[in-house]
């Protein structure tokens, strides 16, 4: 059955608000190495379109091997004098930084949503203003990293840093990963993802904005290729990647063989639980801020909702009518709750996972309101009702907007259904008792558990994956140990 | 410089006290001269009085509830903003400590640098103080029971003498970072940079009663504060006999009070940036949850 209006649904009219702004895009980028934006040695471009409209915002340089080597020679150049820099000169070079991401928000939100497809008001209110907290609180540990470790002592940095990124929130992701390297001072070659390199070769207009010294950060943008490139680079003393565990094995295969440090964000299989004792309506928001959060292209997702049995039709039937009343469509309007899927590879693997949780038996039900565009990449919010534990779309990472819905009757019976899984990134727990939310998260294998919340983040905050979701923390004081050695 | 410019007379100012975002005369209306290195006559200054603590008190507590729940991160922005208008007055500063003290150029110039990187520091300790200062603790029940370190209140900070800048920084600067609001006495013979650093502040969008600023007579505000009953703690830079009268008047309501030797090095930047330096700053709440899964 594909519902795509339930019958209580209101029909929803809407005027369009759309933002305006629009970022200057340069035709073409270089690369950014060693201070400068500089011609590919490689000669190679490649296009980066809008996901929304398929059109092509610009051409962007495709760094082959020279080019990661130059990366890679800046980077070991700038090391020692940037390590070397008392802490609380380092700390003003990231306190500028996240300063002028403030100030230039806008432009990157827009630019973000441009590249990526999410709604306006995720990369307004979410993406951006976090990573500048991001580069703030990494700011304010630069000259107290002596006692972020226990043992006392100055602890230094672990060296060259190899930082490859994903495209599902690609300022975010930049953020994360070079405010605790350069708090350490480690220096950085970051390489975004294929499609979605527009912020992170902004954010290397500020670092020239705001006088950071050459080779500091390098950003080398590319394919796949320029990824292997990165990861197999013997320069590097640590590679930090986020991405999917496919290739997250691959990498830790390809560095198996050198000493260098590892941090691995690879993907997640989220299990949400609602128990019988759950606010019900707020459970029903978190759930779907869980899952159509940014499309569900989220390593954390709540892909996995396990609501307790007495109270899974009444959710089921409010989740269902919420669902109904999402805005589907253009990610520039600022009411747009769910934008459009990054890629077309994308979309056809999301649509690939529905045919078959169609085939395994699963229940298919399509919602959201709004005309989806003619161009662009779309799906709709999905959700996916009479999942069995066994069904591929209950253990396989799906990446987008479609939940699995699946039920419980003991406490017992829902971690260990949340526990049954390759994955550990992350869990939820809506109770209204909280000596039971404390217990449940103690048992649940993740690295991160939201109570009666999802989706949450801070610079303060570690956040990470145990099992196949990779190791290593980013945020808080945990993640500033990934960068030290120690 | 032409001639006449030598020739004209220059507006002599009265330094006002700061008490809850605005500058009032003093109470009781009295002033003194503020004098440079030399003994010339640099402007006058309110004398601040007991009715005038009481003023600033007030003003402390109104505005302890929502500092003290203000987000660290804000809190840290806050701070920041204060160092960027610090850097723009550096100049100023510099000749204040230069004309009072006698000091070079180039040391005063130090000492400023010195106390707007350590603004910059307390800019990112706000959002570390419950990540270094707290913890859970693994109790032997089935609780999960954690401690976090919490603003103590108002607090009363007497600045040291000798160390206008950098010292008078050095003192409020945990406190005001942890999420305490602050009563505060300028150093009674170099009062001028803390003045400087007061005017400061309303651009920094400090909320008004925050921070505030006396001057006036050790002798007169010292008992004062010490026998203030809704002040929560003091960190005094005093002598022994000082201290002793502090800790002793300051019994009556339990207050906090953490002494400073008025020879103190600000310079050491392990004990004044580092976690040592939220002593008097902070209490510990812990907090007992249980854990069961019915």
């Amino acid at each position: 059955m594909t519902l795509r209006t339930p019958p209580s649904a209101p029909a929803w009219d809407y005027a369009p608000a759309p933002e305006s702004f629009r970022p200057e895009i340069a035709e073409q980028h270089g690369l950014f190495i060693d201070g400068k934006f500089v011609k590919p040695r490689s000669g190679k471009f490649m296009k980066v379109i809008n996901p929304a409209t398929e059109e092509v915002l610009t051409r962007v340089a495709e760094a082959g091997k020279a080019d990661v080597a130059a990366a890679v020679e800046a980077a070991t150049k700038a090391q020692r004098k940037w390590s070397r820099l008392p802490g609380k000169e380092r700390a003003k070079y990231l306190f500028r930084i996240a300063r002028r991401m403030q100030e230039r928000a806008r432009e990157l939100a827009v630019l973000e949503t441009l590249n990526n497809g999410k709604p306006i008001k995720e990369s307004r209110d979410g993406d951006v203003p976090e990573s500048a907290k991001h580069f703030f609180h990494h700011a304010g540990w630069c000259d107290k990293l002596r006692y972020a470790v226990p043992g006392g002592g100055e602890p230094g940095p672990v060296g060259v840093c190899g930082q490859i990124i994903p495209w599902n929130f690609p300022l975010m992701m930049a953020a994360w990963k070079l405010a605790p390297a350069l708090a350490c001072g480690n220096t950085c070659v970051l390489k975004p993802a294929e499609t979605t390199p527009l912020t992170a070769l902004r954010l290397a207009e500020i670092l020239q904005e705001v006088d950071l010294p050459p080779g500091v950060v390098n950003v080398v943008t590319g394919g796949p290729e320029t990824g292997k490139l990165v990861a197999g680079h013997a320069g590097f003393h640590k590679i930090a990647f986020t991405g999917s565990t496919e290739v997250g094995k691959a990498i830790v295969k390809a560095c198996a063989a050198r000493p260098v440090r590892l941090t691995m964000e690879l993907g997640g299989k989220g299990a949400h639980l609602v128990f019988a004792d759950a606010a019900i309506d707020q459970a029903v928001e978190g759930a779907v801020q869980g899952i159509f959060y940014n499309q569900g292209q989220v390593c954390c997702a709540g892909s996995r909702l396990l609501v307790e049995e007495s109270v899974a039709e009444e959710f089921r039937a409010k989740l269902l009518q919420r669902m109904s009343s999402l805005r589907v469509g253009d990610p520039m309007d600022k009411n747009t709750d769910v934008g459009a899927i990054n890629s077309a590879s994308q979309r056809d693997r999301i649509q690939g996972y529905v045919q078959i949780a169609r085939k395994e038996g699963a229940e298919v039900l399509e919602s959201g309101c709004g005309t989806l565009p003619t161009k662009g990449f779309w799906c709709r919010p999905t959700a996916l009702a009479g999942v069995q534990p066994s069904h591929t779309v209950a253990r396989e990472e799906i990446f987008g907007p479609v939940v699995a819905l699946m039920t419980f009757r003991t406490v017992d019976e829902a971690v260990a259904r949340a526990n049954d899984s390759a994955y550990g990134l992350s869990a939820g727990i809506w109770t209204e008792k909280s000596a039971k939310m404390f217990e449940v998260a103690r048992r649940l294998r993740a690295g991160v558990v939201w109570c009666n919340g999802f989706n949450l983040f801070d610079a303060a905050s570690p956040f990470g994956g145990v099992k196949e979701s990779g190791f290593g923390r980013e945020g808080g004081r945990h993640g500033l140990l990934e960068y030290l050695a120690h | 410089m032409s001639e006449a410019s030598n020739d004209r007379v220059t507006v002599l100012k009265t330094h006002k006290l700061f008490i809850k975002g605005a500058y009032p005369r003093g109470e009781s209306g009295r002033t003194h001269a503020l004098r440079d290195a030399d003994g010339g006559l640099l402007g006058h200054l309110c004398t601040g009085s007991r009715k005038d603590l009481r003023e600033a008190v007030e003003a402390a507590r109104g505005a302890l509830g929502g500092w003290s729940a203000a987000t660290p991160y804000l809190r840290g922005q806050i701070l920041h903003r204060l160092a960027e208008m610090l850097e723009g007055r550096a100049a100023e500063i510099a000749s204040a400590i230069r004309e009072t003290t006698g000091r070079s150029a180039k040391k005063a110039q130090a000492e400023v640098a010195a106390g707007i990187d350590r603004v910059i520091c307390f800019a990112g300790w706000s959002d570390k103080i419950t990540s270094l200062l707290g913890n859970q603790n693994p109790v032997a029940q089935p609780f999960h029971n954690f401690t976090s370190p919490e603003p103590v209140g108002v607090i009363g900070v007497i600045a040291p003498e000798h160390s206008s800048f950098l010292g008078f920084l050095s003192l409020w600067l945990p406190a005001v970072c942890a999420g305490d609001t602050v009563v505060c006495m300028a150093s009674e013979q170099l009062p001028l940079p803390a003045l400087l650093v007061a005017e400061s502040l309303p651009n920094s969008d400090f909320p008004a009663g925050v921070f505030n600023l006396l001057t006036g007579m050790r002798k007169e505000l010292l008992p004062a504060f010490a026998a203030h009953r809704d002040i929560d703690g003091l960190v005094a830079s005093a002598d022994e006999k000082e201290a002793a009268a502090l800790r002793e008047a300051g019994a009556d309501n339990l207050k906090r009070v953490r002494v400073i030797k008025p020879d103190a090095d600000f310079e050491d930047t392990h004990a004044w940036e580092g976690p040592e330096a939220f002593r008097g700053a902070v209490e510990y709440k812990t907090v007992w949850h249980p854990m069961s899964a019915e």
